[in-house]
């Protein structure tokens, strides 16, 4: 390796960043994307702890994918990236306390984020660790770019502030703005992330999928009629 | 896989007495033929899943040992914080164990009398600890338990802030059954026993933006002033959460929509959150709970005196 970087590090760094990214276009991790996402400094815990997780259990797994029984195979990735959840969790409530307690249980979710799981078996089973930890790092940031996108838009529209300073002053507080409250409620996220998804595929149309089936076209053999 | 070679240049002692002993020999020589063996034969499935559990086993409990005393640490602090929050004193950014220690003062209380129990230390007790020790509780007969917690532990511990000699708040601790979890709070009173300055809750995993809006600062805010016991009747409202209370009864009620406060009987009432009737209902019953004889009640009766005499 001459560089540091060599081409196929480099390019599972920034492929899932637009081109291969896991909400957007794998569609993968959008429970808690819909769930961190009201707050900025929520959101960016969240997102450091699972590029974090995905990098290190896609190390760790591609470190011994060689070993790794096929019958327990599921298993065996699940177990690495329990402990590594736990682990990250039990860091945050020593140093990041305050954080800890608005993810709550999120961050006990991390196990079952597709994204980290979909990384292990998808690329870490068949690529050597450096690459396994550099793909989960690309994912994780590709992740990480969504979140903040979408709670950019929450925190400000929801709230009026960013990383809790204030930003649009509030109607009730003597201010010109009236925060909309949808949100602060999950279901915002699913129409932010459905945004992003459709204007990242305006600009590169080569991300959307065919159908997979066509309604036949009734209008035209009945349209002369009306 | 693991090369031996390059981590035992910096170990040399320890791989030599390593590789004298007769133990890690058979080890090595077992380790090497299991990973010799083809990937799904039962033993090497076997071998990889023990060593795997025991791998990641010592890594888990490594982290939460280690980093224990932090975790506490941080606990203690937190819950320092929010009693000085609901008694009103917390600054930003000043030092909250110098001010938890210069203003608040934690005494226990015999629930049961309601007097102050003095052979005990009140920093050291923890009343959540004791209310989980059979010794130290009390199972509360299924008539009486509306909060839901079926054990109490016989002392509370509650903290007093005192402003030259007189106390200016009593915060009592308060826990009862909301949707999903055991609320855990502070309520704080004036000195008359009666009226609420403020309540918060720092522990419970209701629904998040609907009964977890318990946390939210401009709904605590609404029970500033609010009476707990009934100074005269309070009939039941058609609609709402609020039952009947005589005179003397804790009244204060969690009620559907927003309180009229130009009705009679509004100081006894507070606003529920919306989309968490559950949560409203839970609140209502560990206030009233703790507010009854089988809480408080006889505790602030004897502060209540003590103040006048």
């Amino acid at each position: 390796m001459s560089a540091v970087l060599n081409d196929e590090t480099k390019k599972v760094l920034t492929t899932p960043l637009v081109n291969d990214n896991p909400i957007t276009l794998q569609v993968l991790g959008i429970c808690s994307a819909l769930a961190v996402t009201s707050q900025m400094s929520t959101s960016l815990i969240m997102a450091l702890a699972l590029t974090l997780v995905t990098a290190f259990s896609s190390a760790a797994i591609s470190a011994i994918r060689n070993h790794i029984p096929s019958s327990i195979r599921i298993i065996v990735q699940m177990t690495i990236i329990a402990s590594l959840v736990i682990v990250v969790d039990q860091i945050l409530k020593a140093f990041a306390y305050e954080v800890s307690k608005q993810l709550s249980v999120f961050v006990g979710l991390i196990i079952t984020n597709c994204i980290v799981m979909g990384r292990a078996e998808g690329y870490a089973m068949k690529n050597p660790p450096l690459e396994s930890f550099m793909d989960g790092i690309g994912n994780g940031l590709g992740y990480s770019l969504i979140l903040i996108i979408v709670a950019f838009f929450r925190e400000t529209l929801g709230s009026g502030k960013l990383l809790g300073i204030e930003v649009f002053k509030l109607a009730k507080d003597g201010g010109w703005y009236d925060p909309n409250g949808l949100m602060l409620l999950p279901p915002s996220a699913f129409f932010i992330i459905g945004l992003i998804i459709w204007s990242v595929r305006q600009w590169k149309p080569n991300q959307v999928e065919k159908a997979e089936f066509k309604i036949m076209s009734i209008a035209h053999g009945e349209g002369g009629h009306h | 896989m693991l090369d031996n070679k390059v981590s035992c240049k910096h170990l040399e002692g320890l791989c030599a007495a390593l590789d004298k002993n007769e133990y890690y020999q058979k080890f090595k020589a077992y380790r090497d033929k299991v990973l010799a063996l083809g990937n799904d034969s039962l033993e090497k499935t076997i071998a990889i899943a023990v060593s795997l559990c025991l791998v990641c086993a010592v890594l888990v409990s490594f982290a939460a040992v280690a980093l224990k005393p932090l975790q506490v640490n941080n606990k203690e602090a937190d819950m320092k914080k929010n009693i000085l929050d609901v008694a009103g004193l917390l600054e930003e950014g000043a030092d909250i164990n110098a001010a938890f220690a210069e203003k608040i003062e934690a005494k226990i209380v015999d629930l049961e009398t309601g007097d102050y129990v003095e052979n005990i230390n009140a920093n050291e007790y923890d009343q959540r600890k004791a209310a989980k020790d059979p010794a130290q509780s009390v199972a509360i007969p299924k008539e009486k338990d509306i909060a839901h917690i079926r054990i109490k532990a016989k002392y509370a511990k509650v903290f007093l802030v005192k402003e030259g000699g007189s106390i200016k708040s009593i915060i009592l601790p308060v826990n009862g059954y909301g949707l999903w979890s055991t609320l855990y709070g502070f309520l704080s009173l004036d000195p008359d026993g009666q009226t609420v300055q403020s309540i918060n809750f720092y522990d419970q995993a209701e629904t998040p933006g609907l009964g977890g809006e318990v946390v939210n600062p401009n709904w605590r805010a609404l029970w500033k002033g609010k009476k707990v016991y009934a100074e005269t009747d309070q009939p039941s409202l058609e609609k709402g959460l609020i039952t009947e209370a005589d005179v003397g009864e804790p009244a204060l009620s969690l009620i559907k929509g927003v309180v009229d406060n130009t009705k009679p009987g509004s100081q006894y009432q507070v606003d529920g959150l919306a989309g968490a009737t559950l949560t409203s209902t839970g609140v209502t019953n560990l206030v009233r709970y703790w507010m009854s004889n089988e809480g408080f009640a006889p505790y602030l009766k004897k502060v209540r005196t003590a103040k006048r005499g």
